[in-house]
């Protein structure tokens, strides 16, 4: 049992490492298209984002809609730090290194603030609440004013009149426009770092003594109550992981795209997030790493179907939902496709 | 569960490295010119305008002979106004071996495709997008409509210098560039002009179907002229809202607020007494304009708005600087943006947005706002 | 005399939220899926009211009539298609995930067919505008049909959920679906039926909504359609009673949050209430409390 999940874990970290293999040869013989290269790194802010909300959705069995939220206060707090700090620290590196350890610290904040009230919901009332969450994070944000000049911080909810700066000041946040110019730090070297810490982090959760109390809560709550597991504890533990790693992130997000809005990170963000959490398996990881980059790459394959592309994809979803999903699928899938096979199913045990 | 997993991992694998491979980029004898805009979602109306223009002028130019003995190529990708797809969208069009980029239509996404296209020296002519920072980051990008700033002054002082009011309210989409950018400039202006704002209540993109808050906060304020500079779909639902509420002030919009006569079903005499600064009118009665509009209109089944314009302008700036350097198609994308941004300070455009267009080094262009009343449901000139 | 009449616009704004939370919570209720294609069936229903009276010339009753059978087509189909096969899924979650491929799909649909210029639409009501001390206070012929609307599709629906076989039909499949069709009843119909209904609904409500806003875009539903989920919740999903009142309050707070405190805050202060009423009544407003089972 133990060598087994000792053994998939080894196989999902592999995927990852042969992947950058497989990228960094391509870069060094140059084979590889700009498309592929400007992917690289949302592709891995995607997979972080997702394998992050697994641990909510699929181990803690809790449905959040409002991940986006802590990506969004992560980016923002990331953004922010380096604006500031471009003068001070040169190194892109270590740049976004902190960066991206504060965003990770924000939204951990974030993630106990709204999760001590919201956990307390069960169900869908629980998907509406972090939804509201979500949205009003962003609605926040974008009401937000900040300026630095030589008299220091300026803060205005009006406009970018109200900051009363001197001429020498620069605005750093402005409002619903957001962030402009942040450094482009992000590598996809840092982004593989992050896609392994995060499944270090998340795979080794699992296989704890934390991780079975989580997931005894999900499995009986009552009965793990009963047997004397602190439910709101280990409940904030998995909410609060998976928003600091979702804000670690938003932060490699920020640094990657010379401008961050605020609107980007709305509920369908979240939504997004959690459509590839359902169609890699709830609570499978590597299936999440696998739907986040399918799901990702696909609207840009498909791009030499022009107008038809979105309308394909939205069908591609359903399909693969219900190819995914339906017991009559997997009966027939069973049935038929084993046939062909037969070998992988043997291997696959 | 398992099995498939690895079925579609293999797939997309395959499907990946088949798309992991650069496509060499082949000597044809065409310049190849990239689109970028919001094909679909909530912004899809202004960048199918800029696409489904961009497309008449080049089959026009090919018709006519194309450039420099070479026809054009226009190859137009969606963004879904976002900028990470924007930059997707950028990076596709550079392997199909993009030589010159009209877009990205939208600001926000322009902020991101430019700090892309800087770095690559890729010549970018983005025909709408408004925010000053569209164009800062090389000296490769230019724009064709004008500048947020421009228009805010431009807006307060025609305002001012006419005596048209003295108490004057302004609504704006606060999540918007452009809008909160017009603004912005607009009340800095207003100090030296001799009206008062009176009221500046503002709306998101998030809740834009209803106004009667920020209408009577207007009204409550006294304003005798209402200053919109947002889109003509939120200023159609404003027009009939307040109509509903008896409050009549003057409108003064800005060159967003075009197209507003041609949405489908609308009330035009809601719109009557409407004033507002833009540089093209479908209405208007010289050739190129009815000739432009007559065949968008065949070809598209609708009244071309101001984004088309400005994307037909783009093209015809992009053929006249191609001319000017007497560039050609088997230049590198670097090349030729060293040869055709210097050209672009040289040459002069009449185009549809205003006759004359000559433009900066920094990439502004430089025309003339009109300003016009709408009468009797059309344009007038003031 | 402005804070009456933000009120009067907070509930015109309300009745419109009412309208659509009808239809969530209806489907809600039975078949307990949250349905985020709804809002766009809305759309759906907007369009095909608008094509019967602009390129058909129809009257604006048998437009809506019109829109009516479409949406119930529809929203039989997709529930033939893409919900039913999931039913029976592992995780309820599969099925949500399929009803926002199924929006991505309509919106993409009817931008490929319509295009993306946003089209004005044409009210359907005719009655005329309710004028109040001396014409200060205006309450527009659109609000007043659909509070009226409101009314009457709230006490149909009681009625013929309480009343009716079918109705109790659909009673007994949201108790326990197992159970019920140990009775006899079809669930698969019932189920069916509900959706039928709860889409015919939501033509109605994009009639109302594009008469009362009316700028009709491929993405006209989203926004109304999310703003109508919370307002179900707000008042307890699953209550029809509920959804009138979320809706309304719902409606109330967006308007007077506006007015008083911020334009820009004013959906982060709708959230809040939510938040805060679920945290107080964590099943809403009107919502029946969960028996806990050990």
């Amino acid at each position: 049992m133990k060598r087994k999940k000792l053994k998939s874990n080894l196989i999902t970290y592999g995927i990852v490492i042969a992947a950058f293999v497989l990228v960094q040869i391509l870069t060094y013989t140059g084979n590889l298209s700009s498309l592929l290269k400007g992917l690289l790194i949302p592709l891995c802010v995607y997979v972080v984002l997702a394998v992050s909300l697994n641990l909510v959705v699929g181990i803690s069995g809790e449905l959040s809609l409002g991940h986006a939220g802590f990506m969004c206060v992560g980016a923002f707090s990331g953004a922010f730090f380096s604006k500031c700090m471009q003068g001070v620290i040169v190194s892109g590196g270590l740049r976004l290194f902190l960066a991206m350890l504060l965003g990770a610290g924000v939204a951990a904040v974030f993630g106990i603030l709204v999760g001590i009230p919201v956990l307390r919901l069960k169900g869908d009332y629980l998907a509406i609440v972090t939804l509201a969450f979500g949205e009003i994070i962003k609605n926040v944000i974008n009401v937000f004013y900040v300026g630095i000049d030589s008299n220091g911080v300026h803060v205005s909810m009006k406009d970018q009149f109200s900051l009363g700066m001197d001429v020498d000041g620069t605005v750093i946040l402005n409002g619903p426009q957001g962030i402009t110019g942040t450094p482009k730090d992000a590598t996809f070297l840092a982004g593989i770092i992050l896609i392994l810490v995060t499944l270090f982090i998340v795979l080794n959760l699992i296989d704890s003594r934390d991780g079975r109390a989580i997931m005894s809560i999900r499995d009986n709550r009552i009965a793990a109550e009963s047997i004397g597991i602190n439910i709101t504890k280990y409940k904030l533990m998995a909410f609060t992981i998976s928003a600091s790693l979702a804000g670690a992130a938003g932060a490699l997000y920020a640094h990657n795209l010379a401008t961050l809005q605020a609107k980007k990170f709305d509920y369908n963000l979240s939504i997004m997030a959690l459509v590839f959490v359902v169609l890699g398996g709830i609570g499978n990881i590597r299936g999440s790493v696998i739907a986040a980059v399918v799901l990702t790459a696909l609207p840009e394959l498909l791009r030499g179907l022009s107008n038809y592309r979105m309308l394909i994809y939205a069908i591609v979803l359903i399909v693969m939902m219900l190819f995914n999903w339906a017991p009559k699928a997997l009966e027939w899938r069973e049935r038929y496709l084993s046939r062909f096979f037969k070998k992988s199913v043997k291997e696959g045990k | 569960m398992k099995k498939f997993s690895k079925v579609l991992s293999v797939a997309v694998s395959a499907a990946m490295v088949a798309g992991v491979f650069t496509a060499t980029a082949s000597a044809e004898e065409t310049f190849k010119i990239g689109g970028i805009g919001p094909m679909t979602g909530a912004a899809a109306v202004y960048g199918n305008a800029v696409m489904n223009a961009a497309q008449i002028a080049v089959d026009e130019i090919n018709e006519a002979g194309g450039v420099n003995g070479a026809q054009l190529e226009f190859n137009p990708q969606d963004d879904e106004h976002d900028a990470e797809k924007s930059v997707n969208a950028y990076n596709t069009l550079k392997d199909w071996g993009m030589q010159m980029l009209l877009g990205s239509v939208t600001s926000a996404p322009c902020i991101a495709v430019e700090a892309e296209a800087a770095n690559d020296n890729m010549f970018l002519l983005t025909p709408s997008g408004s925010a000053v920072d569209c164009i800062t980051a090389g000296d490769n990008a230019f724009r064709v409509c004008f500048s947020d700033p421009d228009q805010g002054l431009a807006s307060a002082k025609y305002i001012g210098e006419n005596g048209l009011a003295e108490k004057v309210a302004v609504i704006y989409d606060s999540s918007d560039v452009y809008s909160s950018g017009i603004y912005a400039t607009f009340r800095a202006e207003a100090e030296n002009q001799p009206f008062e704002i009176v009221a500046d209540p503002s709306f998101t993109s998030d809740s834009k179907t209803d106004f009667s808050v920020q209408l009577q906060q207007a009204k409550d304020a006294g304003a005798e002229l209402v200053f919109l500079p947002i889109y003509y779909n939120e200023a159609a639902l404003i027009f009939q809202q307040a109509a509903g509420m008896d409050f009549a002030p003057k409108w003064f919009g800005v060159d967003g607020m075009d197209g507003i006569l041609s949405v489908e079903g609308f009330d035009t005499s809601l719109a009557e007494g409407v004033m507002l600064l833009t540089p093209f009118s479908a209405d208007a009665e010289d050739d190129l304009t009815k000739n432009f509009v007559a065949k968008y209109q065949e070809k598209f089944g609708e009244v071309p708005n101001q984004f088309a314009a400005d994307a037909y302008d783009g093209i015809y700036a992009m053929k006249a600087a191609l001319e000017q350097s007497g560039a050609t198609p088997d230049m590198d994308a670097s090349t030729l943006c060293d040869a055709v941004k210097v050209a672009m300070t040289e040459i002069t455009v009449d185009g549809l947005t205003g006759t004359g267009m000559t433009w900066s080094a920094e990439g502004e262009p430089s025309k003339a706002p009109k300003a016009v009343v709408i009468e009797n449901g059309a344009y007038k000139g003031m | 005399m402005s804070f009456l009449t933000y009120l009067i616009n907070g509930i015109s704004l309300g009745s419109v939220y009412a309208i659509i939370a009808l239809g969530y919570t209806m489907v809600y209720g039975i078949a307990k899926m949250l349905n985020f294609a709804h809002g766009d069936v809305i759309m759906v229903g907007g369009y095909a009211a608008l094509t019967m009276m602009l390129s058909y010339g129809a009257h604006p009753l048998i437009a809506v009539l019109a829109a009516i059978v479409v949406c119930t087509l529809l929203g039989i189909t997709i529930e033939a298609v893409a919900y039913r096969p999931l039913r029976e899924a592992a995780s309820p979650l599969a099925v949500l995930i399929t009803a926002i491929g199924v929006s991505y799909l309509l919106q993409n649909v009817v931008l490929l067919i319509f295009g993306s210029s946003p089209k004005s639409f044409q009210s359907v009501v005719s009655v005329p505008d309710l004028k109040l001390a001396g014409g200060a206070l205006n309450i527009s012929g659109e609000t007043i049909v659909t509070i009226l609307s409101c009314i009457i599709i709230m006490t149909v629906l009681t009625l013929f959920i309480n009343k009716t076989k079918a109705g109790q039909a659909m009673l007994a499949v949201s108790e326990d679906k197992g159970a019920a069709q140990l009775m006899g009843i079809n669930v698969n119909g019932t189920i069916a039926l509900t959706f039928a209904i709860g889409s015919g609904l939501a033509a109605i409500a994009g009639v109302l909504l594009c008469s009362a806003y009316p700028s009709l875009s491929p993405y006209t539903g989203s926004m109304p359609g999310i703003k109508a989920f919370v307002a179900a919740v707000f008042g307890g999903i699953g209550s029809i009673p509920g959804a009138m009142i979320g809706g309304a309050l719902l409606g109330v707070i967006e308007i007077l949050g506006k007015a008083y405190i911020s334009s820009q805050l004013a959906d982060a202060i709708v959230f809040a209430v939510l938040i805060i009423v679920l945290l107080v009544k964590p099943t809403g407003l009107l919502g029946k409390k969960i028996q806990e089972k050990v």
